[in-house]
């Protein structure tokens, strides 16, 4: 029996908005967009991380048929354009000297994709290569190359250095509590990569005036303004078509090869696209790797006195919006439970490599599988259970666990107890297998900026501008939801449109597991002015007191009658038809002296409980049952949760099993493409895999929804790791748990 | 253009005669000369199935072939699948049970997923898993997807 309803009101499950295109292959990506007369681009790159670029001679590659342009950064405005979401210090295309393997050197557009191509194999670049940093000791050794010019980042006393900045936040005097135990240890995290299934595309085109940009980007609005800035456009010369991308995970929040393509169409008078391949896409975004020293100081019933945590982690030759990543990921490092006195010291160290961005989970996962791995050694050398030692700190509804911030906002113990029981805590085991359970918490978004649109036509049906980006997580079907349970259309006469900054009002941004809080909120507002609008001409035609009349779920109840949302649209509306909008607003202001700029909107929880098997002659780990438990606040569409924290725990256990960037000494990545970076597959599943959720209806979202998404992918390497040291005795403090690493760990056993 | 070779093959039930390049693959045919753009280009190396179709009755990675090895074959893109413009009862399934995400794998999970059930009407979980093993999903709708296969099969033998 299907496990959807039709109805497709908030609550229900109905089949996803935009669903069917994407089972028939009529849904269209970037890459399945083409336009009049456009050219093919291909951008050349060097088989070494950094290297000084001695001379580039395109000659021969110009000489190629169908060549059309190539471009250097010779060819780009001077001083070179630089651009950033948090510094601007990323060139549009390598000049003077490569930072990180694939920072392209060049780009050739040509009539065709052959032609774009030979023509790139034809660049010839005389390059010296040099040293690059690309580990965290490395790079932070005093005698280290400089990966930036400190002439980018004047006046900053950490110029001369690879770290980029340094984040303290704290409360309580860590040096002088006094703990019956300190359990101190170092932990590391793998750099890892988003590989979504849509590799990056882009295309850009003179338009009129201005120019058209299309891009698999998840905030197409601060796209527009990055190329308004770079290219000197008003912002209505900039309009930005952002199709639903083919997963983002976050690596498509910011800016990449969009300025290049806008150059090069802007030179040429004709469109360019770019499709990057996976390998260049692995070249383009990937997680930081950290390494995070906790001190974690308990009195002997369990009680936490002290976190001490330093974390560092490895970003990039260019920040992007890594350093935000290292300060927002940091910050509820402490975990969310009761510390009377915490300490974090986050540093963002620069490298030869890939520049890491925002990915699922931003910053966080790194942190807590220290933090959450180094409680369970306390329990364990306390003598107390793993579960309860959680309980015993977890933070209640209502308490300021992070005093300066949004205090705890759900019965989060409710998701504890219930992973807990869906995974048997405590019941006996056969040998060879363990269990681990964690949390992890995640600050929501702390400022945000959603306008929506609501249009009710004549008929009854519904048009929903929101600018959100729909890459995945369903956020189309929940608009459309909340517009239908407001203004009682039936979902199928609802349409969202997305992805137009010339037609969709501003959203700030898609991210932080933002949208339906924000954007629903925004969405929401609106269907309340269309509701108003209908109050009003009720009362007009049937001459009663407005503020008798009330809308819900599409039902005018006024005084002495129920009437339909088209008993009171159609007439009230009139001969000539026409229609209702309604716009609404969601803002959540910066709050300038709080560490993170703003509070959290709202807090993600999650609890992760595994129960795992170990391979003792292969270092094999199976995991046979794997529970995640959210509070997800309200769950508008309860299988589009279960999909993303499901989805969030088999992309966790990626980096917590398999995944990672393996690098030589000269900073090139050895395992480029899908043959030798391997990603789960269906076969790579937990035995068992168990989703719910906790509803108490307690979120800022619309009906009580809280942000989810990011929140099941916090803590999987913490339980998996717990439930792997339970099964062999042995506590491994590096990720990821390949068989080798867990077999020779097992070899070392006492 | 030199290189340039004739090939027929019938694509979606409809007859076509294109030149093609000797070195372009199936994939690079169907999504840039006949405008096939369901089919799916990510790893081009034969690992993640997002450019799975049918050809001359099995299922193969349409990065991996020439397009010159087509010749006389006939081939089923995502598109042909539902020939009324509607929906399989397998696609059906992806919708119902949640199998579908992002979406860009899926014309790459819905291929290999009836070719499954062609071969295998009835199939357990370890089959589909199995069956589906070449198909990255990054969202990570594995389980979804399993259901949807199982949904489809169980109607099937109505």
């Amino acid at each position: 029996m299907s496990v959807v309803s039709l109805a497709g009101r908030v609550g229900d499950s109905p089949r996803r908005v935009g669903g069917p295109d994407r089972v028939t292959g009529l849904q269209r990506y970037v890459a399945d967009l083409h336009l009049p007369d456009e050219l093919h681009a291909k951008l050349v790159t060097l088989p070494v991380a950094r290297a000084r670029i001695v001379a580039i001679d395109v000659s021969a590659a110009e000489r190629v048929p169908g060549v059309r342009v190539v471009v250097t950064a010779a060819d780009l405005p001077q001083p070179m354009p630089r651009f950033g979401p948090q510094f601007r210090d990323r060139p549009v295309i390598a000049i003077g000297e490569t930072k990180y393997h694939g920072d392209p050197v060049a780009a050739v557009a040509a009539d065709t994709k052959d032609a774009a191509e030979a023509a790139a194999a034809l660049v010839r670049v005389d390059y010296e290569e040099l040293p690059a940093v690309v580990s965290l000791e490395a790079a932070l050794d005093p005698a280290a190359p400089l990966v930036q010019d400190p002439a980018l980042r004047p006046n900053d006393r950490l110029a001369a250095t690879n770290v980029l900045r340094e984040h303290r936040v704290g409360w309580g005097d860590v040096d002088a509590a006094v703990a019956d135990l300190v359990v101190e240890h170092r932990y590391t995290f793998p750099i890892v990569t988003h590989f979504a299934i849509e590799p990056h595309a882009f295309m850009a085109a003179p338009d009129g005036d201005g120019i058209a940009i299309w891009s698999s980007i998840q905030h197409p609005n601060w796209l527009q303004k990055v190329l308004a800035d770079l290219l000197g456009l008003p912002l209505s010369k900039v309009r930005v078509h952002a199709p639903d991308p083919g997963g983002g995970f976050g690596g498509k929040q910011h800016t990449k090869y969009e300025p290049l393509v806008a150059f090069m169409a802007l030179r040429t008078g004709r469109p360019v696209r770019l499709v990057l391949s996976l390998e260049e896409t692995f070249q383009a975004v990937r997680r930081a790797g950290a390494g995070v020293n906790v001190r974690t100081g308990f009195r002997a019933d369990g009680t936490l006195v002290f976190q001490d945590i330093a974390a560092d982690y490895l970003i990039g030759a260019y920040a992007d919006i890594a350093d935000r990543v290292v300060g927002k990921g940091s910050y509820p490092g402490c975990g969310p439970y009761r510390v009377p006195a915490g300490r974090i010291l986050a540093r963002s160290v620069l490298s030869h490599t890939v520049p890491s961005t925002a990915f699922r989970g931003f910053g966080n996962p790194q942190v807590n599988w220290a933090v959450e791995s180094n409680l369970d050694a306390g329990a364990r050398a306390l003598g107390i259970d793993r579960l309860e030692i959680r309980l015993r700190n977890l933070a209640r509804k209502g308490e300021a666990f992070i005093p300066f911030d949004t205090p705890c906002d759900g019965h989060w113990d409710q998701s504890v107890r219930r992973a807990a029981e869906l995974i048997d805590w405590g019941s006996p085991l056969p040998a060879g297998h363990g269990r681990g359970i964690a949390v992890g918490i995640k600050s929501g978004p702390t400022t945000g900026l959603s306008y929506a649109t609501v249009r009710l036509l004549v008929d009854g049906s519904v048009i929903v501008f929101a600018g959100t980006s729909d890459m995945g997580q369903g956020a189309r079907t929940v608009f459309a939801q909340i517009a239908a349970q407001e203004l009682g259309a039936p979902l199928e006469a609802v349409t969202v449109v997305m992805g137009d900054t010339a037609i969709v009002p501003y959203d700030q941004q898609t991210s932080a597991s933002r949208s339906t809080v924000l954007m629903g909120n925004a969405v929401l507002a609106a269907c309340r002015e269309i509701q108003a609008k209908l109050r009003g001409m009720a009362a007009r035609l049937h001459a009663v007191d407005e503020a008798a009349i009330s809308v819900d779920r599409g039902v005018v109840r006024l005084p002495d009658r129920e009437l339909t949302v088209l008993e009171v649209l159609v007439p009230g509306l009139g001969r000539l038809g026409g229609e209702l909008i309604g716009n609404g607003e969601m803002r959540k202001d910066a709050e300038p002296d709080h560490p993170l700029g703003g509070s959290a909107a709202f807090f993600e929880f999650n609890c992760t409980a595994v129960e795992a098997s170990v391979d003792e002659a292969t270092g094999d780990v199976t995991i046979t049952r794997y529970v995640t438990v959210s509070d997800v606040g309200k769950a508008i569409n309860p299988l589009q949760v279960r999909m993303q924290d499901e989805g969030a725990a088999i992309q966790g256990l990626g980096h917590s099993l398999m995944e990672h960037y393996i690098f030589d000494d000269g900073g090139r990545i050895r395992n480029l493409g899908a043959i030798d970076y391997r990603i789960p597959t269906s076969l790579d599943l937990p035995l068992e895999i168990i989703s719910e959720h906790v509803e108490n209806e307690d979120g800022p979202g619309p009906y009580g929804s809280k942000g989810m998404s990011e929140g099941a992918l916090l803590c999987v390497a913490s339980a998996v790791g717990a439930a792997v040291r339970d099964a062999t005795g042995v506590a491994i403090r590096d990720l990821p748990l390949t068989p080798e690493r867990v077999w020779r760990a097992l070899q070392e056993r006492p | 253009m030199n290189g340039m070779i004739p090939i027929q093959v019938i694509v979606n039930g409809r007859a076509r005669t294109i030149e093609v390049a000797a070195h372009h693959t199936l994939l690079e045919v169907l999504r840039d000369d006949l405008q096939l753009t369901g089919t799916k280009e990510c790893c081009l190396v034969g690992e993640c199935g997002a450019c799975t179709v049918r050809l001359d009755g099995r299922i193969v990675d349409s990065c991996l072939v020439l397009a010159v090895e087509a010749d006389g074959g006939e081939v089923t893109t995502v598109e042909g699948l539902a020939p009324d413009g509607g929906l399989t009862r397998l696609q059906g399934s992806f919708l119902d049970e949640g199998g579908v995400q992002c979406g860009f794998c899926i014309p790459g999970q819905v291929m290999a997923a009836d070719d499954l059930l062609r071969r295998v009407p009835s199939p357990s979980v370890a089959e589909i898993q199995d069956g589906l093993a070449g198909n990255l999903c990054r969202c990570g709708c594995y389980g979804q997807i399993t259901a949807a296969v199982l949904a489809a099969a169980k109607a099937d033998q109505r």
